[in-house]
């Protein structure tokens, strides 16, 4: 495979080559530019295959070269061309502005705050891969940018794996591929197709934002990798006693070696680092010391206590634990219109076990607000209504953990609901019809509003109507 | 350019005439059969002839060992329920049908790309290509970059790696995958006419050349009447059955 190498100044296919911006241990990276995409600003991604020819970076190459041109939307480069090795293999795309995580390592301890800013961007930028079938593998500070507009960009999908393309990766090499501090258990025992191998690389990334230390170091050999199967990391709050519990439930949550015991979804995480107040404490929060010597070595020695890991769909993942958002109206519900959405709540429930529900419920306020949530009234209100929600929700009896309540203060309750589903992301909406009135004439329906704009599906409940009823 | 694969018709009139309508409407441009024109199914001289009738406007069709055994010249080896149904099929081609099945080569070449019903280190022999130890069997046989064959009505996709390795994957239908160059590929595309692996539609794939991306098809076909047809010419129940299963 000895071929010229390209340098700056070459052409190949129109694209020309400018600066080398970066050296990479499988891939060199190039400006580049091209005449019919004037001022466009693009990467060239070329491997490295002169120094030791290392078979995995031709791999690594390929398994991209497949992966990029199926992936769109804002969290991942767009693909701009690709040619193969048959002659000069090069992969052309985006460049997204601005620099990845890795110079932030300079500042950290980060306030808790901004730790779960940045966490809920990436888990949003994961939710949107995982939904596309791909499971990245190398989530880390470097592979990840952020866009002008605030979204996170995950870059490098050499490592990754597409559950509907061959996986060239895991033929290949016997040994696993990833960065050693934010690899999970999983992936260090070979397994490529788990959705949650990304959460634990977050986790990872999480705890190194918040502590300034790496929860498992960085070893070097593979007896260094195996030992997060059974010894945990410090608790974060050990090493930092400003770290909110919420924070160290989610974080310790991600770390989970087994990972049925990690947040069911990306979305979910997501959900929680937005929402503090939603994040449902265990003992995790609580924790203040690694576990015992002989829990630790339960952990190794007994086979019982290894988890077993299995292959799964990322997509298939997603769609088994939806984000339900139940939208209540507490002023003018009638009692028959409540039951039928509790009813129709409960029925959706059974199918869905990873499912996480949450019940919104909107505050209207004044056009001019100015914020009266400060105010001793506003807070109040608040919370009137949030034990209202509550006692909504009572006769749903929805498991402890996976329900959360938010009252959203705004001017106009379908534009609340629709920016909820939007950011959170909310899977399936269930919201109730309003009964016919002069307020509905008036001021219209938000359940149609909601049915025709949301991104998701959405239920709009209606009780079965008597006949003297629809006669009147 | 667009090319229709399809292997394994056995004489099934409704998913064939299903899958051919499909497929012009994505546009193929060029028709490539891939053996097992005929056998088990009711319908083996509209078929054939349709078959014929494609062959002579540009199309390739490559021996199955159904067709082989369909004109007398089998080496034996197969089931009591397929041999029945091959002694039925020989009483119902015409002389021009079997001359046609007849005349096939057991491979064709087209660019860097070959077509055969089975295993290509030794066509004639039927090997099946099923597990990766096959597909590399077949893969030191030719130069060809990608291999494209049928026999096993179970739609796969084999691959050599850089590192000399096998890859092997189950197609997801409708998802492209691209055969990257310059590894080689050997592609087992399932039935049209009778569908094994627990999905009832039948299967062919489309090879978009230009983009160097094969997608598995699945179309749905009026399984009741291509059964009932089975039935009607007193073929064997269990062919009729297994296409209502797809196994």
């Amino acid at each position: 495979m000895s071929r010229p190498r390209l340098a700056k100044g070459d052409t190949i296919d129109g694209f020309m080559v400018g600066d080398l911006v970066h050296k990479g241990g499988m891939a060199l990276l190039y400006e580049t530019a091209h005449p019919d995409r004037p001022g466009e600003p693009m990467l060239m991604k070329v491997p490295r295959l002169f120094e030791g020819e290392d078979p995995a970076a031709i791999v690594s190459f390929e398994m991209e070269q497949m992966i990029l041109p199926r992936l769109s939307g804002p969290h991942v480069p767009r693909f701009v061309a690709a040619a193969g090795f048959e002659r000069q293999p090069y992969l052309v795309m985006e460049r997204v502005p601005g620099p990845s995580l890795l110079p932030r390592l300079q500042e950290l301890p980060l306030p808790a705050a901004e730790v779960a800013a940045t966490g809920a961007r990436i888990a949003a930028a994961l939710d949107a891969l995982h939904r596309q079938h791909v499971v990245h593998l190398d989530v880390k500070p470097s592979n990840i940018l952020h866009r002008p507009t605030g979204e996170a960009v995950l870059v490098d999908f050499g490592l990754s794996h597409h559950a509907q393309l061959p996986d060239l990766m895991e033929e290949e090499f016997r040994l696993p591929y990833g960065t050693a501090p934010y690899m999970a258990p999983e992936q260090v025992m070979g397994v490529r197709t788990e959705p949650r191998s990304d959460l634990f690389a977050l986790g990872a990334l999480l705890y190194f934002f918040t502590t300034g230390t790496r929860p498992f170091g960085d070893p070097q050999r593979m007896s260094g990798l195996k030992r997060r199967l059974w010894r945990d990391p410090q608790p974060p709050r050990r090493l930092r006693p400003d770290c909110p519990p919420w924070l160290q439930e989610v974080i310790l949550r991600c770390l989970e070696v087994d990972p049925e015991r990690r947040h069911p979804t990306a979305a979910q995480l997501a959900f929680d680092l937005r929402h503090p107040d939603a994040v449902a404490l265990t003992p995790r929060a609580a924790k203040e010391r690694r576990d015992g010597f002989g829990e630790v070595l339960r952990r190794r020695f007994n086979p019982e206590a290894q988890p077993r890991f299995r292959r799964r769909d990322p997509a298939a993942q997603v769609d088994a634990a939806p984000i339900v958002a139940v939208a209540v109206d507490l002023t003018e519900q009638p009692p028959a219109l409540a039951e039928a959405m509790r009813a129709t709540v409960r029925r959706l429930l059974p199918t869905l076990p990873g499912a996480r529900v949450a019940c919104l419920n909107v505050l209207r306020t004044n056009r001019v607000m100015l914020d009266t949530t400060l105010d001793a009234e506003g807070r109040n209100k608040h919370a009137q209504r949030l034990a209202e929600l509550r006692h909504w929700a009572e006769p749903m009896r929805l498991p402890e953990g996976r329900a959360t309540f938010h009252v959203l203060e705004a001017v106009s309750p379908a534009a609340a609901l629709l920016e909820y589903a939007t950011v959170n992301p909310v899977d399936h909406m269930v919201l109730g019809a309003r009964c016919r009135s002069v307020r509905r004439k008036l001021l219209g329906s938000v359940s149609g509003e909601v049915a025709a704009q949301a991104p998701c599906t959405v239920t709009v409940v209606r009780p079965r109507q008597v006949e003297e009823d629809a006669a009147a | 350019m667009l090319i229709a694969l399809m292997a394994d018709l056995h004489a099934n009139r409704e998913a064939f005439a299903a899958c051919l309508d499909h497929a012009e409407r994505q546009g193929a441009g060029r028709f490539v059969f891939l053996g097992d024109a005929v056998g088990y199914g009711a319908d083996p001289e509209w078929v054939t002839e349709t078959v014929m009738a494609r062959v002579a406007r540009g199309a390739l069709a490559v021996l199955g060992n159904h067709d082989e055994a369909a004109v007398g010249r089998g080496r034996g080896g197969m089931n009591a329920t397929a041999e029945a149904a091959i002694a039925w099929t020989r009483s119902r081609l015409s002389s021009e049908a079997a001359g046609f099945l007849a005349s096939l080569p057991l491979e064709a070449e087209e660019e860097d790309r070959l077509y055969v019903h089975a295993d290509a280190s030794d066509p004639g022999r039927w090997h099946y290509v099923a597990e990766p130890d096959d597909a590399r069997r077949s893969l030191e046989a030719t130069e060809a970059q990608a291999t494209f064959c049928g026999h096993t009505h179970v739609p796969a996709l084999f691959g050599i790696t850089a590192a000399a390795k096998l890859a092997s994957f189950r197609p997801v239908p409708s998802v492209p995958v691209p055969l990257v160059r310059p590894r080689q590929w050997i592609a087992v595309l399932g039935a049209v006419g009778q569908p094994r692996d627990g999905d009832p539609a039948a299967c062919y794939g489309m090879l978009d050349t230009g983009r160097g991306e094969l997608t598995w098809v699945r179309v749905p076909y009026d399984v009741e009447t291509a059964a009932g047809k089975i039935r009607a010419a007193g073929l064997p129940e269990s062919l009729a059955l297994r296409l209502h299963r797809g196994r």
